[in-house]
């Protein structure tokens, strides 16, 4: 027996688990568990908002629930093992609701909330719940900002920033020797911010902007019957006289013309960003590193294709699952302790480890380049180096945050 | 159908020692090649159901089992004829399996169910579905026959089984996405893989006859990234002292002291190095490389690989006879 815990130690000091961690664990392992009852929440903001341009993307009534059920589902076998339960309350707000329900769940004992809302209502969440002690998890907003000067102690994020989708758009683009773009924005606040992402993807990765144009967002219904008789005309000559451009990006962040765009270009070139290659972190065809099991186990439970929002509330389900059983604590503070440490790791079905940044809270994950049938490519791409993990080529890395609010953070 | 099957064990047992085959298991290609392990020609291929994965011999090497994922069965393939003799019940999406030393039960992990499936070679009847964790995948049964081992994949947990009363007595938690376990010879140790872990977890039995992680493994490649060093297979040495580990996409075996259990070296081998097997004299150790589409040999004592041998469409497992 010593002899091979002797040779254990350098193992343990190679993969860079602190050693309190690795006492922690084999105390769990040797002790008999303990029972733990872990109760989530999962709030959903809903907004108002106008038919989506495709029948494809309604939002179904369990929309972001349904992953939570799954999760629940896939923690409580594993738990079983170990004592531990898991139980999941979920409730949908509009955003002037939203903090009322944020409170009954508060009021019921929950300290782990898994919100789904924009930017706004996530940060007013976030606030209220540091409050009560509670860790959130943002499933939803993209916004760069809520990873940088905005960033919360309490607040981890799931989804990933425009600024990690926009860099792994990007790579593809640079390994496909496309390094002229034309890009077209939206009109919007959202549509402009998507659009600064793609700018900063563009320098960071040597790509060089040669037009820009923006579509106008004029209101009115997004579509209507034999509507494409009018985008056929009028497409084209929006998209006329471009400088010299190997591939369209589309910031269209509000989701009212990017979908018009491939085909009804003036010059034929590929479309990327909110249409034609559009980067995820899931999609219902995914198979690849075991997916297909999750996307089976979902589709027996729900009756429907996994969306991105059920997939990042299962991932942030199944990161406070993973923390819970080799932590054996429900403490929010010992649970994201845990998260933020080298010690973490999860498998998601992306071919490599998810771990967390310690110094924005940001879930490092690779991201899938989607079609609308396939996964064409998934990013990082190969020959993207960092010195800490690939991973790290998307997104914020640590010196360009401004994010003070974690320990690992810029000072 | 069933005396026909004894009475061509009994033709191939009174020949006498028949060439050693390797069967491969093509998961693309839907296919089984046969190599034979003097010549390290290939002398057949046949069509072995759909996604063809998991693959073993029965003990006197005259049955091939298959796991048809696609098909949610176990084919049954006579070694000297390659015909389909007869499917078993798997349970849904079979991907590995392991069979008792007596040539029955069968244990098989059903990846989409989150179950062991126990199923009778004779009878052709499921004695038992054991409920594991998420995505059951790697199975392992113990030299002195009293465990089967299976690992879930979601849950990353060896799960000890009783082959007794087909209860679970123990769990332990590994890394994350447990693939493959295998025991020494001898009993005293099982190993681990955790692919997206990145480490060998070595499990023994503490003196209260519960298992624990003694020690784990891991791997330095320089010039490879970490995150691409994905332990699956696992084979060791007759007499343990060799422990090789596949590395999947890195496309490498790592050949591991089992003494000290410290990484020893790397042998290059094809791309996305999957599964392994020992030739039955244990000179030689064949690995699966889905990518490349060809099995490396390795020459065990020299731990050089000495050949590759191009298969079919994505070889996966191999199973060698052992004469």
């Amino acid at each position: 027996m010593p002899r091979f815990l002797a040779t254990a130690l350098p193992v343990a000091l190679s993969m860079a688990m602190s050693w309190t961690l690795s006492l922690a664990l084999s105390l769990a392992l040797t002790t008999p568990a303990a029972a733990l009852d872990v109760l989530a929440g999962v709030l959903r903001v809903d907004y108002p908002s106008l038919l989506p341009i495709s029948r494809y993307d309604l939002r179904p009534g369990d929309l972001g629930f349904a992953g939570a059920i799954l999760a629940d589902e896939d923690n409580a076998t594993t738990g079983q093992f170990l004592g531990h339960s898991y139980e999941t309350v979920t409730r949908s707000a509009t955003p002037e609701t939203a903090e009322a329900a944020l409170e009954a769940l508060l009021q019921q004992g929950v300290r782990f909330v898994v919100v789904d809302a924009r930017g706004p209502e996530l940060l007013a969440l976030s606030d209220r719940a540091a409050a009560a002690g509670a860790l959130v998890f943002n499933a939803r907003a993209s916004d760069t900002a809520l990873r940088d000067t905005e960033c919360r102690g309490n607040l981890l994020h799931i989804a990933p920033s425009d600024a990690m989708k926009a860099d792994a758009v990007a790579q593809f683009a640079i390994w496909k020797n496309w390094p002229e773009w034309m890009l077209v924005a939206g009109s919007n606040l959202t549509d402009q911010s998507l659009a600064e992402a793609y700018r900063r993807a563009a320098r960071k990765f040597g790509a060089k902007i040669t037009e820009e144009r923006v579509f106008v967002d004029r209101g009115g219904a997004r579509r209507t019957d034999s509507g494409h008789v009018l985008v056929q005309r009028q497409l084209p000559v929006f998209m006329q006289g471009a400088k010299a451009h190997d591939v369209v990006i589309a910031a269209d962040a509000s989701d009212y013309f990017a979908a018009y765009l491939p085909y009804h270009q003036w010059d034929p070139r590929p479309v990327m960003g909110s249409a034609g290659l559009r980067p995820v972190t899931m999609h219902g065809a995914h198979e690849a590193w075991g997916a297909t099991q999750l996307q089976t186990r979902f589709e027996k439970l729900t009756r429907r294709v996994i969306q991105e929002e059920d997939y990042n509330v299962w991932l942030a389900l199944r990161v406070l699952g993973e923390a819970v059983t080799r932590s054996a604590s429900t403490d929010p503070e010992v649970i994201e302790t845990y998260i933020l440490s080298d010690a973490f790791e999860l498998a998601a079905f992306k071919g490599q480890k998810v771990t967390f940044r310690n110094w924005n809270g940001q879930l490092r994950q690779p991201i899938l380049l989607y079609d609308g049938r396939i996964t064409v490519s998934v990013s990082p791409q190969d020959g993207f180096l960092h010195q800490v993990t690939a991973l790290d080529t998307l997104g914020l890395d640590r010196p360009e945050s401004n994010c003070t609010a974690f320990q690992g953070g810029s000072q | 159908m069933k005396s026909l099957v004894w009475a061509f064990c009994l033709s191939c047992c009174a020949m006498g020692a028949f060439a050693e085959k390797a069967f491969v298991s093509n998961e693309r290609g839907n296919t089984i090649t046969v190599i034979d392990t003097e010549s390290w020609q290939v002398i057949n291929e046949f069509s072995g159901g759909n996604r063809p994965r998991g693959i073993l011999l029965s003990p006197d090497g005259a049955l091939l089992y298959v796991c048809a994922s696609d098909d949610d069965t176990v084919r049954v393939f006579d070694t000297e004829t390659y015909e389909e003799l007869y499917t078993l019940p798997s349970g849904p999406d079979p991907e590995l399996f392991v069979i008792h030393p007596s040539g029955n039960p069968l244990y098989i992990a059903n990846e989409d169910d989150n179950i062991v499936t126990v199923t009778d070679t004779e009878s052709h009847a499921i004695l038992e579905e054991v409920p594991v964790g998420v995505e059951p995948e790697g199975m392992a049964i113990s030299p002195d026959m009293a465990w089967v081992v299976n690992t879930s994949e979601t849950t990353n947990m060896a799960h000890f089984i009783s082959t007794g009363d087909f209860q679970i007595k123990h769990n332990v938690l590994v890394d994350q996405r447990p693939r493959y376990a295998t025991f020494t010879s001898d009993g005293e140790r099982l190993f681990v893989s955790a692919e997206i872990g990145g480490t060998v977890s070595v499990i023994e039995m503490a003196e209260n006859g519960t298992p624990e992680v003694v020690a784990k493994i891991g791997f330095d490649v320089p010039g490879v990234l970490p995150e691409w060093l994905q332990p699956v297979g696992i084979k060791v040495t007759e007499d343990g002292s060799r422990i090789f580990v596949a590395l999947g996409p890195a496309n490498r075996v790592a050949v591991i002291d089992g003494e000290s259990l410290d990484v020893l070296d790397y042998i290059i081998t094809g791309q996305r190095v999957w599964q392994m097997a020992f030739t039955g004299d244990g000179k030689y150790l064949l690995t699966t490389n889905g990518n490349s589409n060809d099995v490396t040999v390795i020459d065990v004592a020299k731990e050089k690989a000495i050949k590759s041998i191009q298969v079919g469409e994505q070889p996966w497992g191999v199973a060698i006879q052992q004469n």
